[in-house]
């Protein structure tokens, strides 16, 4: 399924573990970004965005390198996106539980594979950037997104699949 | 060191730090070709084939292949007609600054506790330079990035413990999750000392993938009975491979460590030629 920013009620009929593929203008945000736009205001048009979580290479005009950094630091920064109409967040590693249920009948997360900053720059075009005075790795890039391959995660009702395989791991290894 | 022979020092650690980061070694490959062909895992699968296109799109447009192209830990051999003097470092220390600047690498060296960014990926200390005998003059460059480093570990066990030692294997892959960017590639240092058995622990992901022995294997089975699977979102190959390195140690102790390595377990090789 392709899915297309912006994004609308479509994502409630995604279940974790169904492979997408996303196109059209995400915006990247680190921890500092998210600090940003706390204090100064969400610097796009938040209905309907998708947030990627990643600090990309950028040189020039050109996207040189831009994977996924690990969502998990933002566990605690993510709620005003949301509330503000983000209905979908990208990175790698999955979120908590409490991110969990603010997407709950809002959004998804979705996962993009670590570590592949090569496929994610071929598969972008730059668009745009905000707070450039945080740096290239914090800025908040525009990128236009070519149909990048992503996996739901966290679905809107309440399923986690890093939590699901987590918990499985910890039975295997007689944990529990 | 005469001139030339810092040159050609600074230019081959250059050219194993450019290749390490752009080109994964073939053992590599053919374990993440492998993953692919024996998952049934449809999501599992998936996240494998991206990691290939993206392996062969970093190859072909010269780009590396992940953003965090790591630090720089080095590995020479030296003959014994190469005297071994600090200017070595020096010679070592200068390529990595070229490779910084041209291939380019993202900056990740900063002081320990400022955090200050020496944008060149040198510093006190860095590269890590481990010097040896041998018959040639070779540099080997591995990168080393975080999220895997972050999730390695160092347990001091029992003497009498040496039963738990694949429990400690398993435990902490289970610990690390999706952090690493599995499947992995575990480098375990057994015996030593406790600094001894982590530099063991690293050392041991220079040894090449497509060969386990039997404890090896038995390991690398351990870890994948978790299903944490590629990117943590499930699936058989948790761990590409495991690789063990031993030494002697102390009757009173059993250090072992693990060195945990992302799926992009990169390592290159240059040799210095002679004038």
């Amino acid at each position: 399924m392709n899915l297309e920013t912006p994004l609308g009620d479509e994502v409630l009929a995604l279940r974790a573990g169904d492979r997408v593929t996303l196109s059209g203008v995400v915006y990247t945000a680190r921890d500092e970004a998210h600090l940003a736009m706390m204090r100064q205001g969400i610097p796009f048009d938040p209905a309907g965005a998708a947030v990627y979580h990643c600090g990309p290479v950028v040189d020039g005009d050109r996207v040189v390198a831009a994977g996924p950094t690990t969502s998990a630091r933002m566990n605690r920064l993510s709620g005003f996106l949301l509330d503000a109409g983000v209905r979908a967040l990208i990175g790698k590693g999955g979120m908590d539980a409490g991110v969990t249920e603010q997407l709950r009948d809002r959004g998804v997360y979705l996962a993009f594979t670590g570590g592949c900053a090569a496929l994610a720059a071929a598969r972008m075009r730059l668009e745009g950037v905000f707070f450039s005075d945080l740096g290239m790795a914090e800025a908040v890039w525009a990128l236009g997104l070519d149909r990048l391959p992503l996996v739901v995660g966290i679905d809107s009702r309440g399923r986690n699949l890093f939590a699901e395989v987590q918990a499985r791991a910890e039975v295997a290894a007689g944990r529990t | 060191m005469d001139p030339g022979l810092y040159e050609r020092i600074a230019d081959a650690t250059a050219r194993a730090c450019a290749q390490a980061v752009i080109d994964l070694p073939a053992d590599v490959l053919a374990a993440l070709r492998h993953a692919r062909d024996a998952e049934t895992d449809a999501v599992a699968r998936s996240e494998i084939e991206n990691i290939l296109a993206n392996i062969a799109l970093a190859s072909e447009e010269r780009l590396p292949l992940c953003q965090d192209t790591g630090v720089p830990v080095v590995y020479v051999t030296l003959p014994p007609s190469v005297p071994y003097e600090a200017v070595l470092s020096e010679a070592i220390g200068e390529g990595i600054r070229r490779a910084t600047a041209t291939v380019p690498l993202r900056p990740n060296v900063v002081d320990p506790c400022t955090r200050r960014n020496t944008g060149d990926n040198t510093g006190p200390g860095m590269p890590d330079i481990h010097v040896r005998p041998g018959d040639r003059l070779a540099i080997t460059v591995l990168p080393k990035g975080a999220g895997a480093e972050n999730t390695s570990r160092v347990a001091m066990l029992l003497p009498s413990e040496v039963g738990r030692i694949p429990d400690v294997v398993v435990e902490t892959v289970l610990a690390a999750g999706a952090r690493p960017c599995p499947p992995v590639v575990l480098g375990v240092g057994i015996g030593g000392t406790f600094d001894g058995a982590a530099r063991l622990a690293k050392e041991a992901l220079l040894e090449p993938i497509d060969v386990m022995d039997d404890f090896e294997s038995s390991l690398c089975d351990a870890v994948n009975r978790l299903g944490l699977g590629p990117m943590g979102l499930g699936g058989q190959t948790t761990a590409l491979a495991v690789k063990v390195k031993r030494a002697s140690c102390h009757t009173a102790s059993l250090p072992v460590a693990i060195n945990v390595q992302c799926w992009a377990n990169r390592r290159a090789t240059a040799t210095v030629e002679r004038d």
